[in-house]
């Protein structure tokens, strides 16, 4: 009786795969997975096409795990698809629930990410200068690219999400508990995270060794020192977004001794992931004069990618504006 | 010090009108706008003041939801170094907005639409010609947008 158990699909608009990764990584427990559900659409892994989703009825699928930010007119497409085929829709992985890495693209628009891409970067060999055209015709044939957007999108700002399982990429753990919840009918209020809602400094094993009264002379980059394997790594001066992400990732870089880089993004409370961790963190500094508190600053080169690595284009200003791209 | 630009009496509707927001600590820079107030002091009706108890209450979250909701420029205003009523609070606010200052500059964001200024309770002055010069920059700056547009190719997607 195939038909009995809940169908279930993977799709990826701007992602890089990692949180295919994240699927394969069920490692042993992929077999219970597959006896639990029937994946009916996952294109980096089954020859299923397009048509098929479409050949569905309406509301078909339980659930669609779809990671990756949306950024072309086909992310937009597939998104609204597998909106209307799937029942629960979830946003899977950091770049679905709030941009991720490909958000940083926020910073620029598309005309100046296209030319430096296909014509200015040094190593791009393109001395006729050619651009991705939306149409083209070769040899009597018509070919057609998506469309590619200014601004990168998070999915629940271009379709209605029930869940969001964040991280980049989430853990096997959160997807297993996902898909157990699914099946046994126990998922949360619609529009939950499924990942605690407490900050990360919460579940660190380090904890223990976070002064009462943090005080920090400067920030320095990991790279610039030696990290010790048991103190607080903001008692150490680096940048650790632990207070302002969420927990639920187990601390694996913390364990990798390397800080925290806000992969879950903010808890519910937060309005503005990156500013409310930037503002917990920077206020911890010893200097009081501009001077001091810009020698201190000189370990954060770049503000944006740091505080908002994964959440530009779900906080407050989403973007750089639009005008001042050069 | 030096009286600013006359003020327009009659608001012109060709002139564009910053909308401005300042958060103003309780104990020294509120305290100096009312004094201002006393003093019959004139400055632009452009700022709209949130009194908070202290510079360092004002979240960045607050600034960037107030560019985000419309404002052209933000000010903040608290107690002078040294002064702060609770020790540490300018300070705190002082470090955020180095960062926070930057981080607008990445965003597009001009360096005079965001201002923090110490400003003590027997300074009304201080208020009216800060306030006065900073509607003044941000008039010649023209709007803050920071709407995203809506883009061409959306409107093919079914």
């Amino acid at each position: 009786m195939a038909d009995a158990k809940p169908k279930v699909a993977f799709y990826w608009c701007a992602s890089c795969g990692g949180c295919e990764e994240a699927v394969v990584d069920l490692a042993e427990k992929v077999i219970d997975v597959t006896a639990a559900v029937d994946i009916v659409f996952w294109p980096v892994a089954l020859d299923f096409k397009r048509k098929d989703v479409e050949a569905l009825p309406d509301g078909a699928i339980a659930a669609t795990f779809l990671n990756g930010a949306i950024r072309t007119t086909e992310h937009e497409e597939m998104a609204h698809l597998l909106r209307r085929k799937s029942q629960v829709l979830v946003a899977f992985g950091a770049c679905a629930a709030t941009g991720g890495v490909p958000g940083l693209a926020n910073l620029w628009d598309r005309d100046t990410i296209l030319h430096e891409v296909y014509r200015d970067s040094p190593s791009t060999p393109n001395a006729a200068g050619v651009l991705p055209e939306r149409h083209h015709r070769s040899n009597g044939h018509e070919v057609e690219l998506p469309g590619f957007y200014d601004t990168v999108r998070s999915l629940d700002q271009v379709v209605e999400v029930d869940y969001t399982i964040p991280g980049c990429p989430p853990t096997p753990e959160l997807l297993a508990d996902a898909v157990a919840a699914l099946v046994a009918g126990t998922l949360p209020a619609k529009g939950s995270v499924l990942a605690p809602d407490v900050a990360l400094c919460d579940s660190c094993h380090r904890r223990s060794s976070k002064p009462d009264q943090l005080s920090i002379p400067a920030f320095k980059r990991p790279h610039q020192v030696l990290i010790d394997e048991e103190q607080c790594l903001l008692a150490q001066g680096l940048v650790c977004m632990g207070p302002g992400t969420r927990s639920g990732c187990g601390s694996r870089c913390i364990s990798g001794n390397m800080p925290c880089t806000g992969c879950f993004g903010p808890t519910s409370r937060v309005r503005d992931g990156g500013a409310k961790a930037f503002s917990g963190i920077v206020s911890l500094l010893e200097a009081k004069d501009d001077e001091a508190i810009e020698r201190a600053l000189e370990g954060i080169p770049d503000p944006i990618g740091t505080f908002y690595r994964y959440t530009l284009p779900a906080s407050r200003l989403r973007r750089r504006r639009i005008d001042t791209v050069s | 010090m030096a009286e600013a630009a006359p003020l327009v009496s009659i608001v012109d509707p060709r002139q564009f009108e910053p909308r401005i927001v300042a958060f103003f600590c309780n104990w020294c820079t509120y305290t100096a706008a009312d004094l201002a107030g006393i003093s019959r002091l004139k400055y632009a009706a452009n700022v709209r003041v949130i009194r908070v108890m202290c510079s360092g209450r004002v979240d960045p979250q607050f600034v960037l939801d107030a560019f985000a909701e419309g404002a052209d420029g933000v000010l903040i205003g608290g107690c002078h170094p040294g002064d702060c009523h609770y020790q540490e609070g300018n300070y705190k606010a002082l470090r955020r907005v180095h960062l926070l200052k930057r981080l607008l500059r990445d965003l597009g964001i001009e360096d005079a639409r965001f201002r923090l200024e110490w400003i003590s309770a027997s300074e009304g002055d201080k208020v009216r010609t800060v306030i006065n010069e900073m509607v003044r920059q941000v008039r010649d700056l023209g709007p803050l947008k920071v709407q995203v547009p809506r883009e061409v190719f959306a409107e093919e997607v079914q």
